[in-house]
């Protein structure tokens, strides 16, 4: 068994207690709707939702990065989707991988202006935010003179992408997104901890320099974990669609913050260089929990937006926090040795080089 | 005293302009195995300009690199290390949140398995950093998960120094490695340099300490605003003359008549 005190060294561990507190918080003053499937399928379809976009983007956010386009690249992946299928009724095969490419290669587009121009990521991504905003607008209404697209979903990707598993009645519906959630969550997890990419993209966050010293492809991996985003983005524009049957110009705008705010609840620094999608998946569940739960309560649901904002701040001192214990780490085994005594002072005599 | 022998590596005419400021200016150099070449000059003279020009780290303006007598274009620090040059940078080089298995083999991770399917090695690369950690004398090191931020800055340094002597095969370029470390810990880098080079590889060796440099030295080199000022080998200098040079070639012992006067100045007063 892991000792308790490495436990709560790790980084998703103050996530995990974050989720268990508003876990606990609604469950009792929300009990008892709160724990019925029909509320509980609401904050898991939520968390899944925005756990599409929130995994992909605490890579960026690990490596250092912020990506704030994400809402318009919703709206840009949606929308693709829906002009192509819904608009000129073109099959699935051609609006799906369309609509994913077209994400994709904004977060391509992304990557590509912050490694070449070396400007911040914040200012390089808000662009993209309101430009490709305004273009989305541009082209549907050139296109297709209004801002809402509506789609009639073939069967196949109502079954899937914008499926509901049905449970105890028509109003208890598990989204399908949330299959696509724990196959996100074990993607993102097997880049950061099974592959040297992993341990790219901590060093980029760590420090850039020296990764790029070190022999770490920099501008590659920069590029690749906004193709990411993107990508996370278009498919969540995409099966929203799926699910509601249109597209709308002006989706997805809150998910640049939401994404934020799960991302950092779920312990990853905003300077970069540490985090875990671990962590993030319990971010992403705390954040549905209490934008879903206030709704058990019976309270005006305003009340969440407060609870969001003090959590985000509690979070950002806890990772601190958590930071310095985890950088102590090492001493627990030496508290015995009188710091004096450091071994290293013995380091010539011991010295055997191969 | 020197035979015509090719150098390991051979800097040819190579210029390091940084927005109109030549941080380099048509310098040449030989790198030979076997041997210490000591870089040395004042602060601001181009030193570790020309260590990440030879790391692959930044690309000269003009001028040419060879290895063993062949062109090279060394366009990114992995070309560098694919010739078994290594570095230690002047600043950072390591990373204080991540573990010490995953800093020390960052952009050179082993890997196991196949094809899309290979997976970072996190045991074997374990392994590898607490063994070279205790073989440079850091027994304190005995878990690779431990985070490089809670290691003193010295035995930080001493990581960076075992990776440059894990994956230096030929090269080991060390940009001011003693800096930040205390008397033992630099005479203890000091014998790895000169076991480094007993084993034939070459090192380049960039200090400000004269004592260090006259230790170690088979081969020196003089930089004075991006120009190379001078260039001899062991013995063919006296301290007095290195030091001169190091100071960007004013004379020395004018500055040091001047803080003479200064301290006793300071100490009559202050009796
Ligand atoms: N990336 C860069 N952009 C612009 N100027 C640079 C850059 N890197 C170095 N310089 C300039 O080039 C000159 C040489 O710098 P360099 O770091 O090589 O000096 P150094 O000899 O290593 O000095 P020190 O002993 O202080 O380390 C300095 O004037 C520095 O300001
Ligand atoms: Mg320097």
């Amino acid at each position: 068994m892991p000792d308790l005190k490495n436990l709560t060294r790790r980084p998703e561990f103050a996530a995990f207690v974050g989720t268990l507190f508003v876990f606990i918080f609604f469950g009792y003053f929300g009990w008892p709707t709160f724990t019925t499937p029909l509320v509980i399928a609401g904050w898991l379809n939520v968390a899944a939702e925005l756990g599409l976009i929130a995994l992909p983007v605490s890579l960026v956010m690990i490596a250092g990065h912020l990506d704030l386009s994400v809402g318009s690249i919703l709206a840009a992946g949606a929308m693709t989707y829906a002009i192509i299928t819904g608009h000129f009724g073109l099959p699935d095969f051609i609006g799906l991988p369309a609509g994913l490419a077209v994400g994709t290669f904004f977060g391509y587009l992304n990557g590509l202006i912050v490694t070449k121009t070396k400007l911040s990521s914040f200012i390089v991504t808000l662009s993209m935010l309101f430009g490709l905003r305004g273009l989305v607008f541009g082209v549907t209404r050139l296109t297709t003179s209004t801002v809402l697209v509506s789609v009639k979903v073939s069967e196949t990707v109502r079954n899937t992408l914008g499926g509901r598993i049905y449970w105890m009645g028509e109003r208890t519906t598990f989204e399908n997104a949330i299959i696509l959630w724990v196959i996100m969550a074990i993607v993102v997890s097997w880049i950061l901890y099974q592959t040297k990419y992993g341990n790219w993209i901590f060093a980029l966050g760590g420090d850039e320099t020296s990764a790029r010293a070190a022999g770490v492809r920099v501008n590659r991996l920069t590029i690749a974990l906004f193709m990411g985003s993107g990508f996370g983005s278009a498919l969540l524009g995409i099966t929203q669609v799926a699910l509601f049957g249109s597209a709308q110009v002006s989706a997805g705008q809150s998910y640049v913050f939401y994404s934020i705010i799960a991302v950092v609840v779920g312990g990853v620094l905003l300077t970069g260089g540490y985090g875990s999608p671990i962590g993030v998946i319990f971010g992403t569940m705390t954040f549905a929990i209490v934008s879903q739960g206030i709704y058990s309560t019976g309270w005006d649901s305003d009340w969440s937006s407060l609870i969001l904002g003090l959590l985000l701040l509690v979070a950002v001192l806890s990772n601190n926090t958590f930071r310095r214990l985890a950088l102590s780490a090492g001493d627990k085994i030496e508290t015995k040795t009188p710091e004096a005594k450091s071994t290293t002072s013995k380091a010539p005599a011991e010295l055997k080089v191969k | 005293m020197t035979e015509k022998r090719t150098p390991y590596i051979g800097v040819e005419n190579v210029s390091k302009v940084f927005g109109g400021y030549a941080a380099l200016n048509d310098v040449s150099l030989e790198i030979h195995q076997g041997e210490v070449l000591c870089l040395l000059g004042d602060n601001g003279a181009g030193k570790s300009t020309l260590i990440k020009v030879l790391s692959g780290f930044h690309e000269p303006t003009s001028g040419t690199i060879r290895v063993e007598g062949r062109e090279h274009l060394l366009k990114r620090p992995s070309d560098a290390a694919d010739l078994g040059i290594s570095t230690v940078h002047q600043f950072g080089g390591t990373f204080p949140l991540m573990s010490l298995e995953r800093s020390f083999f960052v952009g050179r991770e082993p890997t196991k398995g196949w094809g899309p399917f290979k997976v970072f090695d996190r045991k074997t690369a374990g392994e590898i950093v607490v063994r070279e950690m205790q073989a440079m004398g850091i027994t304190r090191v005995t878990d690779g998960s431990r985070l490089v931020g809670s290691l003193s800055g010295g035995e930080r340094q001493v990581s960076a120094i075992a990776r440059a002597v894990y994956f230096g095969a030929k090269v080991m370029i060390l940009d001011e490695p003693t800096a930040a470390l205390g008397v033992k810990e630099a005479a203890h880098v000091l014998r790895i340099i000169m076991q480094a080079r007993n084993r034939g590889l070459a090192v380049v060796l960039v200090t400000h300490n004269v004592t260090h440099a006259m230790t170690v030295g088979d081969h020196f080199a003089i930089l004075i605003r991006g120009r190379k000022a001078d260039d001899f080998h062991k013995g063919e200098r006296t301290r007095e003359e290195i030091t001169d040079l190091m100071a960007g070639g004013e004379a020395m012992a004018e500055l040091e008549a001047e803080l003479a006067e200064l301290s006793g100045a300071g100490k009559r007063t202050g009796d």
